[in-house]
């Protein structure tokens, strides 16, 4: 049977072309890899080489044919004699034909709905004991390296320094320096080579100096990292932590202080996490160690030395996806995260003092965000503050004010107020970098404008 | 530079030693020309592995023109003999093997379904990854391929990733990762030297020197265009290998698997190719003569030289030649007929394998 040579797309837009010229005539012997002839689009002339091998039978469009549409039939090959077959349609013109699809619908179907796990109660009469949010970091990975021996460390200085931080203290001499790996300064490499051992099902967490520093890895932590899953149809999974202080310090200057909740919260295939306290940043980082997914850890330095009670457990891991009721109020829904939620809390205290009852919401996982628990709560008080140090725009507070207008529009009382960093660059004089970042006294005002007091 | 014709007279003479005799010093970065000795199967088999990804791409570029495969598309026509070479050396199913977006020889070459990859290109439920994937980016667990990756030089850290998971297991698998001349001048593949040096990892990087970063050629982006050399800072062993000959890219992968799987760490090998098609399909290739590849068609086909061999030593006839050529075209067509008519992924895959 003779084949038809079609017109040829040559780019994902091209729709017509001209044919320029023959290169073969007809009765001409041709084999794969024979140019046939060239065609011409708006942006290139390229070559139409044959697959098929036979004699060129027919020439159906002539040299110098203008708007030749894709997918014609312009000649026909096969051995001496033969006649074209009737044209199945599917091979005259397939992009008109409908292609076989599963479901003949254009509707997007429903996103499915994620319900978050409640916080696992604790047992009766168990203890609290203060420990820094450092220590809870450090137990929490030290713990899952005993559980799994899968599990290794992986970053600048986390071994024999012992830890930019000292987050990692200690844990060269109980692991070895098989599972507690110094890396050369080098991001973008290391992130890289953790998201291959991941791929291959080892569970690496990979701590950044800094996430500032992790814009170097940037492309690994995205494109491959959080998009293989998908990418591959469910086969690869990339069971990795990527974890390290985030935000501004002090007086570290712009390059140093930038908040990166909003910019990895927006990313299908990652979850984020972004713990306060140091009984989250345990239980957290513990089942951040266990998720069989990409998980971006978010710490804070100036949170690390800071105390609270963590409970005297063997094994405390919490649900990824919950934010915490941190105080229950009436009058106004304050939402924040991380460093923020130390604004918010000292806000809560003064406003009390005010008679404003502010409920107090952690969300402690930016992605997948519990949007329910801060809808239930504004259905409740009718008004929300948002709080964060990261930039106004397209930030975490812009997302959590569409989903409230989108699902307690009629329970509002009053616009959702955002408390967010400056939009500038931080600032390194003290004075300046001061007036960059949220205060108490600006929840303090966004809370009383909100509710009118 | 330039790739020369192979002759196994002249290869005798320089065989490397460098994998041998485990020094970890650099080996003369002279072209090797040093061939495995392929028995009748062994040709039979590299002929007919070859032959099978000129068709397959052949047919994928035709399926293109038809507008049935969409986007991007990188067809590795005049490159066969360097999977196929290196995939000889290499234990299918557990040393793993990466790459970039140029992708679909690979992948036949790791004994990946015809029929599954080229249903990923036309983006039906039967492909690789569900249709979700496409041309660039295709995985099987099975056969240990792990892509597939759309950004240049992206796979070369994630193939030292997988060696170190072998080296923490105490396999002796070892992983194989494909990138460019255009990739090999991306930092994150120096990062990636070096730590696969300092820690040694049984990783070997093969640089396919197909001339072209795109329409950039070699000599206009590269200060080292010898890219077996590339390593020397790091103290990585190199040897430049004529990739159109597929014994000597066999002989030279032996060398590096060895190196690797003994625990000496890196390798690299540089494969001196030569795509014949554009970058991608919308690439008219103006930055080259059509006499440049009209002469490397003519003279150094990879599969060419495999099937004068063949006839030559009286170890296939033509009819033999067209019998495999039959089946080959059968087997792609197979492919391309499944992709066709298979459906559409089923609209709810828009939301599955987001999150695990």
């Amino acid at each position: 049977m003779a084949i038809d040579i079609l017109m040829p797309a040559l780019s994902p837009t091209m729709e017509e072309g001209t044919l320029t010229k023959w290169l073969k005539k007809v009765g001409d012997d041709v084999k794969s890899g024979d140019v046939l002839a060239e065609i011409e689009t708006d942006k290139a002339t390229m070559e139409i080489e044959a697959v098929d091998e036979g004699k060129l039978l027919e020439i159906l469009v002539a040299d110098g044919t203008e708007g030749v549409k894709v997918n014609a039939v312009i000649a026909r090959v096969g051995a001496e004699g033969e006649t074209s077959a009737p044209k199945p349609a599917a091979q005259a013109a397939p992009a008109e034909k409908p292609l076989p699809v599963a479901q003949a619908s254009s509707t997007v179907p429903a996103a499915p709905a994620v319900k978050a796990e409640a916080d696992p109660d604790l047992p009766a009469g168990t203890q609290f004991e203060s420990k820094t949010v450092r220590e809870a970091l450090r137990e929490a990975m030290a713990e899952e390296m005993r559980r799994d021996g899968d599990v290794f460390l992986m970053g600048e200085e986390v071994a024999e320094y012992q830890g930019a931080y000292k987050i990692s203290q200690g844990l060269l001499d109980e692991f070895g320096a098989k599972r507690v790996i110094d890396t050369p300064i080098t991001e973008h490499g290391f992130a890289g080579i953790g998201v291959g051992a991941a791929f291959a099902g080892l569970k690496p967490i990979v701590e950044f100096m800094t996430f500032n520093f992790a814009m170097q890895a940037i492309d690994q932590i995205i494109n491959s990292a959080a998009k293989t899953l998908y990418m591959s149809g469910g086969q690869m999974g990339c069971p990795i932590v990527f974890r390290g202080p985030n935000g501004a310090a002090a007086r570290v200057g712009a390059q140093h202080s930038q908040d990166y909740a909003a910019w990895y919260g927006m990313i299908p295939g990652l979850k984020v996490v972004m713990p306060y306290s140091a009984a989250d940043a345990k239980g957290l980082l513990k089942a951040a160690i266990r998720d069989p997914n990409p998980v971006i850890f978010l710490e804070n330095e100036v949170l690390y030395g800071h105390h609270f009670d963590v409970p005297k457990l063997d094994d405390y891991v919490l649900p990824i996806g919950k934010a915490r009721i941190h105080k229950a109020g009436k009058d106004i829904t304050i939402v924040s995260f991380g460093m923020g939620m130390s604004y918010a809390i000292k806000a809560a205290e003064e406003l009390a003092g005010l008679g404003i009852d502010a409920e107090v919401i952690d969300l402690r996982t930016i992605r997948p965000m519990d949007i329910e628990t801060v809808v239930n709560s504004v259905k409740k008080t009718g008004r929300c503050v948002t709080v964060e140090e990261g930039w106004p725009q397209g930030s975490v507070g812009s997302e959590i004010a569409y989903q409230i207008q989108a699902n307690a529009f009629d329970y509002l009382d009053a616009p959702v107020g955002r408390i967010t960093g400056k939009d500038v660059p931080m600032p390194y004089a003290a004075n300046l970098e001061k007036l960059a970042l949220p205060t108490v006294g600006d929840v303090i005002e966004a809370v009383r404008a909100v509710t009118y007091r | 530079m330039a790739v020369r014709p192979a002759t196994e007279k002249r290869s005798r003479a320089s065989a490397p030693t460098s994998a041998t005799k485990k020094t970890g010093k650099i080996s003369n970065p002279a072209i090797n020309y040093q061939v495995a000795e392929f028995d009748k199967d062994d040709e039979l088999k590299a002929y007919h592995d070859m032959l099978l990804i000129r068709r397959f791409e052949e047919k994928a570029g035709q399926l293109y023109g038809m507008g049935l495969i969409g986007g991007f598309c990188h067809l590795y026509i005049g490159q066969e003999a360097v999977v196929v070479g290196i995939g000889k050396a290499l234990r299918e199913g557990e040393d793993q093997v990466t790459t970039s977006y140029r992708d679909h020889g690979h992948m036949l070459a790791c004994g990946m379904d015809p029929k599954g990859v080229m249903a990923e290109l036309t983006g039906r439920q039967g492909g690789y990854s569900r249709g979700k994937g496409g041309s660039m980016h295709m995985f099987s667990r099975e056969k240990q391929f792990f892509g597939g990756h759309g950004i240049v030089g992206a796979q070369v850290p994630i193939g030292a990733g997988l060696a170190f998971a072998d080296k923490y297991r105490g396999t002796d698998n070892v992983s194989v990762v494909y990138f460019g001349d255009g990739a090999a001048n991306q930092g994150q593949v120096y990062e990636t030297f070096n730590m696969a040096q300092l820690w040694k990892l049984p990783v070997i990087f093969v640089i396919e020197n197909n001339r072209y970063a795109m329409g950039t050629s070699v000599s206009r982006s590269s200060a080292q265009t010898d890219f077996a050399k590339r390593g020397e800072s790091f103290n990585i062993p190199g040897e430049q290998v004529d990739g159109m000959d597929v014994r000597a890219v066999k002989a030279a992968a032996d060398r590096a698997v060895e190196w690797a799987r003994a625990g000496n760490g890196p390798y690299i090998l540089e494969m001196q190719t030569y795509r014949y098609r554009g970058h991608s399909m919308s690439d008219p290739a103006k930055y080259r003569t059509k006499d440049e590849v009209q002469k490397m068609r003519d003279e150094r086909d990879p599969i060419e030289q495999v099937r004068k061999r063949l006839v030559e030593k009286g170890w296939a006839s033509e009819d033999d030649l067209k019998e495999i050529d039959k089946n080959v075209r059968a087997v792609v067509t197979e492919a391309a007929d499944f992709a066709s008519a298979d459906a559409e992924p089923d609209p709810s895959e828009l939301w599955t394998d987001i999150l695990r």
